[in-house]
């Protein structure tokens, strides 16, 4: 921004990119410009497509519509390697690293230094390596292997990495996510410095006050879509916000209604102490109350601790939580899923996949797991029944299956929900946790989900429902609870609540 | 479509039609594979294997591994030998004081599910990986076997305890009859009780299991302890039949036991598997030691072919579940 030179080209150009996943758009006729010696910001909600449009550009995706142009050539990189070697390398958010290899080796993986006999020339990789570290104001042995690190220094490393190669677009994926304020300061100093030298900068982050300071350009997403661009001096965090959140609400599937006053559950100072950091709270201090047929929202950045939430209150971790859960007013010790059961407690997690379904066992026997106990004699299941229990929730959710006797692996992202729902309600619960209820489903099984939660809560379950995406939090939610950096920074109702003011909320991290 | 059905039906009873072709396939080429002395022969002598085996299937569902039921086989069968040996005569008082029969197959048997529950312990309490903790009993148990026994056969025991191993009952041998009371007994675990369940359930997602939850750590300790209490029902027969127990009976069994449960179709990752598919893999494994011997094929070559059938099962099975 600092050049007054009247034009500079662009080192790498995208031309109306898109790219679909079966049919559903992830990205829709993308433009972008990166120009050199310039930090470009990225700024989207979760979901926008800010990772997927980066992993085109550094050949992660290789197949998509439009075009990527490198210094004015079309390119179409066949993978990550070879995009570093035409210089535009990628620092992904989620750590690449060998966690039993030293930071040297783990440096110069993949790019191991020779010497004339082929073999590993250490000393050479272990006098950059000190001096790459020292840059980076890195005070560790490079030695030291990276599982020993802090995750703060092991995102360094990862940088570290990164500068190895000689860059000409360097891409950071929230690289500030897991660091503190100083190694921020240590970044942002390297960041200057490659600026100095001419290096292009894409910055992806939806912590708007690093993007004002480092930044002079920016581009928003939203829902795949580029929804504005430009210098990074002429805008305000308002306006940034509202670019970020600003489409039309989601119909709204719930009236206002009058709540039961009867309260079926209550969290008192609730803390969840980091298994990594004892001094590091991944829920801190949170209270609030769950009435009778009330759906309660509960939204936040990544890492903001709202799965941390449920789980603590499901008894995963009771090791490292501490505070009080009452149940219809008497206080309860959840500390096993089986206690959690027993007070009537249920949880959908988040990745159906992995935490949710026996993938290769078919819907009926899914659907039964959790409450065995009920459709059993001596040990002895009671196929009649657990038949029945099956179909009574394929009717009741409608459930697309050909057979009750399908496998779960085979059912649509949104059937296979349904089954992890069916499983729960099949428990009998008071309480309904509902941890991402439609991560990865379609628009259509969306909508039946909301239905059911709306009419689950219309019965006078208590049910909280966690997300990321936040008009899925206003169409359901009567109340909702905003969460930023472990604590809780807002109640709301659901006539006071907007995008913005939850954004703000979860964007603050101090009151 | 018919001719899809058919090819799912072909798949399905893969292992069956492979047992059928063999035996067809021996018969021409052995007048003595058919005979019913023959036949009886192979049943007695796979039945150990077979027994084993069910525990082990037990054990690969829930995606973990025994390698130690050859070496608790031996340490079962020599505990049952030693209470069978050890008692003391009183003759002033004519007086003999020791274990009855029924007495020594009890202890036999629970030194074999004690070693089971053991591995549980190890692997759910201390978290040992199940290949490791097994691999550390197969050596203790070797090890407890050979300072119980000094290293010599144990010989010499009453016509009853013979019976075990080598008599009949209406007109079929005694291990054929263990082993199928202890396949059918399998077979309803598997598929008729909440155990059952929970041990499929704990092989195809545990973490998913858990939040369900499941008792993880009791459903594996009982699983141990089945496979434990299985070896030693194994290490019983095999002392009787040989009226000894030998410090190094049942070298190996575990190889052989894994083949079998391999072959049967279940999945070494847990969760995907029965028990009948265990039987055909113990009845493919047994008839072709049978077969190669007939055939007077030599035991160096008989090792090689032995291989080869195990990784053309399981080769055939990851083609067929890739097209599925």
């Amino acid at each position: 921004m600092e050049n007054q030179n009247s034009y500079i080209a662009p080192v790498l150009e995208v031309r109306n990119v898109s790219k679909d996943f079966s049919g559903i758009y992830a990205l829709k006729n993308i433009d972008l410009e990166i120009f050199p010696g310039e930090v470009t910001a990225i700024i989207g909600e979760n979901g926008a497509g800010k990772s997927t449009l980066m992993k085109i550009i550094s050949g992660v995706y290789t197949e998509y519509e439009g075009d990527v142009l490198l210094n004015g050539e079309k390119v179409n990189f066949k993978n990550p390697k070879e995009a570093s070697e035409h210089g535009v390398i990628i620092i992904h958010q989620e750590l690449n690293l060998i966690p039993y290899l030293s930071i040297t080796e783990n440096l110069f993986l993949g790019n191991e230094l020779l010497n004339r006999m082929g073999l590993l020339d250490s000393p050479k990789m272990a006098k950059k390596a000190k001096e790459l570290l020292s840059r980076l104001h890195l005070d560790i042995n490079p030695d030291t292997t990276l599982n020993q690190l802090r995750v703060g220094q092991q995102q360094l490393v990862e940088i570290a990495k990164a500068l190895l190669l000689e860059s000409r677009v360097l891409i950071m994926d929230e690289p500030t996510s897991a660091i503190s304020d100083q190694e921020v300061r240590i970044l942002f100093q390297i960041i200057n410095d490659l600026k100095a030298k001419g290096v292009a900068i894409v910055y992806i982050s939806h912590k708007l006050n690093e993007v004002f300071e480092i930044a002079g350009r920016f581009t928003v997403l939203r829902d795949g879509a580029k929804i504005g661009a430009g210098n990074v001096r002429e805008t305000s965090h308002d306006q940034l916000i509202q670019m970020m959140v600003g489409r039309n609400l989601a119909d709204s599937f719930r009236k206002v209604h009058n709540l039961h006053q009867k309260e079926v559950l209550r969290i008192e100072n609730l803390c969840f102490r980091n298994p990594g950091n004892k001094n590091d709270y991944l829920v801190n201090d949170v209270s609030f109350s769950l009435k009778q047929g009330e759906v309660l929202g509960i939204c936040g950045l990544m890492g903001a601790g709202r799965t941390e939430i449920l789980e603590a209150i499901f008894g995963l971790y009771p090791a490292y939580v501490s505070g009080k859960i009452f149940i219809d007013g008497v206080e309860k010790q959840i500390r096993k899923v089986t206690d959690a059961i027993e007070a009537g407690i249920a949880l959908v997690p988040e990745d159906r996949k992995l935490q949710g379904l026996i993938l290769n066992m078919d819907v009926t026997r899914n659907t039964s797991l959790a409450s065995l106990d009920k459709i059993s004699k001596f040990n002895f299941i009671l196929k009649k029944k657990e038949e029945e229990l099956s179909l009574r929730f394929i009717r009741k959710l409608n459930t697309q299956v050909s057979s009750p006797k399908m496998e779960v692996q085979k059912l649509s992202g949104g059937n296979q929900q349904k089954v992890v729902i069916a499983k729960w309600l099949a428990t009998n619960p008071k309480i309904l946790l509902l941890d991402e209820p439609t991560r990865g489903i379609d628009v259509g099984a969306k909508a039946e989900i909301y239905k059911v939660i709306i009419e689950l809560a219309e019965n006078g379950m208590g049910i909280i429902v966690v997300s990321s995406e936040l008009p899925e939090i206003l169409a359901v939610s009567d109340n909702i609870l905003v969460l930023s950096e472990s604590k809780l920074t807002a109640k709301l109702s659901r006539t006071e609540a907007t995008e913005e003011i939850i954004m703000k909320a979860a964007l603050c991290a101090k009151e | 479509m018919e001719a899809q059905q058919l090819k799912q039906k072909l798949v399905k009873f893969q292992s069956v039609i492979a047992l059928l072709i063999m035996c067809i396939a021996l018969s021409f080429l052995s007048d003595r594979f058919l005979t019913a002395d023959n036949s009886w022969n192979v049943m007695r002598q796979i039945s150990v294997n077979m027994i084993i085996s069910v525990g082990m299937t037990l054990v690969i569902l829930t995606g973990g591994i025994d390698l130690s039921v050859g070496s608790i086989l031996a340490l079962s069968g020599a505990i049952t030998a030693f209470l069978l040996k050890s008692g003391g005569e009183f003759i002033s008082w004519n007086l003999y004081i020791g274990f009855t029969l029924l007495g020594a197959l009890v202890g036999g048997t629970l030194t074999g599910t004690f070693l089971g529950w053991f591995n549980g312990l190890t692997i759910t309490r201390f978290k040992v990986p199940p290949f490791v903790a097994t691999l550390a009993m197969l050596t203790i148990a070797r090890g407890l076997t050979m300072l119980l026994t000094g290293g010599f056969p144990i010989t010499g025991f009453s016509g009853q305890m013979a019976f075990i191993g080598t008599g009949w009952f209406l007109e079929i041998p005694m291990p054929v009859w263990i082993s199928a009371v202890v396949v059918l007994a399998a077979v309803i675990l598997t598929n008729k009780t909440q155990l059952g369940r929970h041990i499929y359930a704990i092989g195809g997602n545990e973490t998913a299991a858990e939040l369900s939850g499941l008792k993880i750590k009791k459903i594996k300790l009982i699983v141990y302890s089945i496979a434990g209490a299985l070896a030693a029902i194994g290490g019983i027969i095999v002392t009787s039949r040989l009226d000894s127990a030998q410090p190094n009976a049942g070298m190996g069994f575990e190889l052989d036991s894994i083949a079998a449960v391999v072959i049967g179709g279940t999945s070494l990752s847990g969760g995907k598997g029965t028990i009948l598919g265990t039987v055909q893999g113990t009845l493919i494994i047994g008839i072709l030691n049978n077969g190669l011997v007939l055939l007077n094929v030599s035991p160096f070559w008989q090792q090689v072919i032995k291989g080869l059938v195990i990784l053309l099962a399981v080769v055939i099975e990851k083609f067929n579940s890739k097209k599925n």
